[in-house]
């Protein structure tokens, strides 16, 4: 079944002019002094779809939570190191959170629609909270995120009912449509297919190649089938360190580390 | 929960215990319903003589012979009371539980919540202690005298020579009281908002506060109108302290009229005329009766506050209360 | 699908104002702060004025002796008042505190069911009830049919305050005891009372103390039931039928005399009181709560009502 979805080639696949969105230098993070990231620099190409794999408590969702300053807001946490998005320091004290926050998606791994909203405030909160006030401008947003997380057809005649009424693969989606309807350049995912069941997952990893046409998706995955289906590049991170980094097709046919080859050979993890 | 089922053969040991349980758990009903008979008998002889002006009526006079109660101005002074002390009270047990859940560094965050409940703790009669002795004379100094002054007699709320005992002591006294419970159950409400909403929040690039209303407000909303209805009921019941302050008041001078004058509320005519009335007299009845008018408007309150809660409880896993 | 020139389009009206909107941010914060500090100051005051007020008062003589007459050279003590409370307490943990475990007995093990909900949310709703409401009734019916005030009465009218805090308690901390331990208990052949009151209240003990204790603390500062039960007197207890004094009775009768003394006492009896309710909040949160942490909300709940 899942064979049937065909992986959407990147456009440019000249090495030569390979535009770079995201740059993470040197993070290294930790939380209750328990260090989970050492010293990670990755580069994210624009419009294509890097996933993060390793076993589980190698760091890797601390560090997608790094990418858009959300690892600050956990309890006891720290955070060296520098994440450029287009050349601009996240980090730097010039700059609120909130600015690049909104530039920057997140899908996490439960759906976690608002339950006292409807679907239609669900995505919309995100517009109204970012000053948009033309109520048709909000309607196109509200279809046209729904429909590019392939949900509107399910939900647009009930539009009024509460997120909550719908299923796990449907929340999710909810979810990914309330993230790109603030019009963000970078969408990461955390494990956003963990909690689904094989169809919804499907639906969520051929909507992910679509939007590969537009954004920088990162998408950390535990599930290696699922990081070959979706992905153009892989890093691989062990015990907070990145072990390989490059094309998701070499890591995993043509691993140059040990330790990768024996988890993309299902070894450990 | 306990899906055990007992066996066939259960011995009579085990029927004893599990009747000694019912009637263990049937002795809270049998109270409540005794209190109910109880204050109604206690009190028929005031409802036979006054009837409904009981409720309605404003007289009260002790004086043998000329011996007419009337409840209404009490009604209303516990209302006022209440009501003015809900108005301090719920905006700062909020901005305190959104502290406390939000906003406060660790460091502080166990120590405060900490020193929140023991407030909760002290008794009411300490509180009206403090607040005769010591609060009174600053209430009186700082805030009555200067806006008696400077509105005058003509207004009709600052009207009165501020004497520090009065119904506007008595609902800030009765504030502070209340904010402890309001603001300690208020945080846990706030706390059992999962972290994921919050985040889901920030990730559309909201700020703090922006965070708090759309995550976690809503999300709280009917926990937090049940602590705040929980509070309500308290401030109505309270007594000791308000007894202290409120600078009882009798009869038609009762009426809530100005901040600054002395009021009376139903449970404080009780606690300061209970020693005078003598055993099977009318006043006594009538004392009697004002405890049946509190119990009501109790027991109104916390159905509607412990149903509240209730279904907060249902809807959301985690948020609890009581 | 959305379009790229739909999302330049789209983006066109984003109007991000973050700099209002973080001056907002900054506003609540601010009013959050100001909230934190005008609650916190007064109730921080109480607790200082009782402290430094009360010790100055304290001695052997105060704690033990009977009171003075009023107006009097001699103040006395307030001997009367501790020994009254103390005796209260003791008499109405007998009556609440079994009917309050067993009570929680049934809500946990036996009330999934209709009736167990109605119980329990009568009892929460008894829990609330105010305190002197209590104590009227407990005149009517005890007071007035005996013909006198006593023990007995203010003792029957704590343990209804204490009730419903211990039956809530102990249903929650029977809840936590896993059922495998009940399991392990029937496998056995173990007869289900013996089954609870051996292995399950023993697995529970640390949570039925602490609501026994706080259900104590809360008890030891109530008036206004006491107004109408127990009078007030100025004897060490002679009989049991007959009026006793208790501290916060003592304090509040204090509070209401012109001389300097009987205030000096007043303070000296609040800072007895508060420090047997807090050292027992205290204590109890220090000594059991910590090792279950998610119990923590509802003994705080019921105990700091």
């Amino acid at each position: 079944m899942m064979e049937t979805m065909t992986k959407v080639p990147l456009k440019d696949n000249s090495t030569e002019d390979i535009k770079y969105k995201l740059i993470a230098e040197n993070i290294s993070a930790s939380y209750d002094g328990i260090v989970t990231v050492k010293n990670v620099s990755m580069k994210f190409r624009d419009r294509a779809v890097t996933a993060l794999i390793g076993p589980s408590g190698c760091g890797k969702t601390t560090f997608l939570r790094c990418l858009n300053r959300m690892h600050e807001l956990t309890k006891n946490a720290t955070l060296t190191g520098k994440v450029l998005l287009d050349g601009e320091d996240l980090y730097s004290n010039k700059v609120d959170p909130i600015i690049n926050r909104r530039k920057i998606g997140m899908v996490f791994q439960k759906p976690n629609p608002f339950p006292t909203m409807s679907i239609y405030d669900n995505v919309a909160c995100g517009l109204k909270l970012n000053g948009v006030k033309d109520k048709k401008i909000i309607d196109e947003v509200v279809e046209g995120c729904l429909k590019m997380a392939s949900l509107w057809n399910e939900v647009k005649n009930d539009l009024k009912k509460p997120g909550m009424s719908l299923s796990g693969g449907q929340q999710q989606r909810l979810c990914i449509a309330r993230a790109l309807a603030i019009q963000p350049e970078v969408l990461l995912m955390d494990e956003p297919a963990s909690a689904l069941d094989p169809i919804a997952t499907q639906k969520i990893e051929e909507m992910i190649q679509e939007l590969k046409k537009e954004y920088t998706i990162i998408i950390v995955t535990h599930n290696m089938q699922q990081a070959t289906r979706v992905s153009d590049y892989t890093g691989f991170m062990y015990l907070g360190d990145l072990v390989e980094f490059g094309e998701t097709k070499q890591i995993f046919e043509n691993p140059r580390n040990e330790i990768t080859a024996k988890y993309v050979q299902g070894q450990f993890g | 929960m306990i899906s055990v089922k007992m066996k066939k053969g259960s011995s009579i040991t085990d029927k004893i215990f599990k009747y000694v349980a019912i009637g263990a758990a049937t002795y809270v009903l049998v109270i409540i319903a005794m209190i109910v008979i109880n204050l109604t008998t206690g009190s028929a002889q005031i409802w036979q003589q006054e009837g409904i002006s009981f409720l309605t009526g404003s007289d009260w006079n002790s004086v043998e012979g000329r011996e007419s109660y009337g409840a209404a101005p009490y009604i209303m002074g516990t209302l006022v009371n209440a009501g003015i002390a809900m108005a301090i009270s719920v905006p700062l047990s909020f901005g305190i539980a959104m502290f406390l859940s939000e906003l406060a560094p660790k460091l502080l965050r166990t120590p405060l919540a900490m020193v929140i409940e023991l407030l909760a703790a002290v008794p009411s009669v300490v509180y009206g202690l403090w607040g005769l002795l010591v609060f009174r004379t600053y209430i009186q100094n700082w805030i009555e005298v200067p806006l008696h002054n400077l509105f005058g007699d003509q207004s009709i709320i600052f009207a009165g020579t501020p004497f520090g005992l009065d119904i506007f002591t008595a609902s800030v006294v009765l504030a502070i009281m209340i904010v402890p419970t309001i603001a300690s159950i208020s945080k846990e409400i706030m706390l059992a908002v999962p972290n994921s909403q919050r985040e889901a929040a920030y990730m559309l690039g909201a700020t703090k506060w922006e965070v708090f209303r759309i995550a976690v407000l809503p999300y709280s909303k009917s926990g937090l109108i049940g602590a705040t209805i929980l509070g309500l009921g308290r401030a109505v019941g309270e007594t000791m302290a308000v007894t202290m302050l409120i600078g009882n008041a009798t009869g038609a001078a009762a009426f809530p009229s100005s901040l600054f004058a002395p009021g009376q509320t139903l449970a404080s005519i009780m606690a300061n005329e209970f020693a005078e009335a003598s055993q099977g007299g009318l006043h006594l009845a009538a004392l009697i009766g004002v405890g049946l008018i509190l119990f009501m408007m109790a027991f109104a309150i916390n159905v509607v506050a412990h149903l509240l809660v209730s279904k907060v409880v249902k809807s959301h896993e985690g948020a609890v209360l009581a | 699908m959305i379009t790229v020139e739909q999302r330049t389009e789209f983006r066109k009206h984003f109007r991000y104002n973050v700099g209002r909107r973080l001056v907002l941010d900054k506003i609540v914060k601010g009013a959050v702060f100001v909230c934190v500090l005008v609650a916190i100051v007064p109730l921080i005051a109480i607790l200082v004025n009782v402290f430094s007020n009360g010790a100055s008062a304290l001695s052997w003589e105060f704690l033990t002796q009977v009171p003075g007459a009023v107006g009097s050279d001699d103040p006395g003590g307030i001997g009367p008042a501790i020994q009254g409370t103390l005796v209260l307490i003791g008499l109405s943990s007998l009556i609440g505190v079994p009917v309050g475990v067993m009570g929680g007995i049934f809500l946990s093990e036996y009330g999934n069911n209709r009736y167990g909900r109605t119980v329990r949310f009568f009892n929460d709703v008894l829990a609330e009830f105010p305190t002197i409401v209590i104590g009227v009734f407990t005149f009517v019916l005890i007071v007035l049919t005996f013909g006198d005030f006593s023990v007995w009465a203010g003792s029957f009218a704590l343990s209804i305050i204490m009730l419903p805090i211990i039956m809530r308690t102990t249903e929650e901390s029977l809840k936590l005891v896993p059922v495998t331990y009940r399991e392990a208990g029937y496998a056995l052949g173990i007869r289900r009372w013996k089954v609870v009151f051996t292995i399950v209240l023993s697995s529970a003990r640390s949570g039925l103390v602490t609501g026994i204790l706080l259900s104590v603390a809360r008890i030891a500062g109530e008036t206004a039931p006491l107004v109408f039960t127990i009078l007030g007197s100025s004897q060490f207890i002679q009989d049991f039928s007959g009026p006793v004094d208790a501290l916060p009775l003592r304090i509040w009768r204090l509070s209401s005399l012109p001389y300097d003394s009987a205030v000096a006492q007043g303070w000296g009896g609040a800072f007895i009181l508060i420090i047997i309710v807090l050292s027992i909040n205290i204590g109890v949160r220090y000594l059991f709560l910590q090792k279950k942490g998610q119990t923590l909300l509802k003994f705080r709940k019921l105990g700091s009502v």
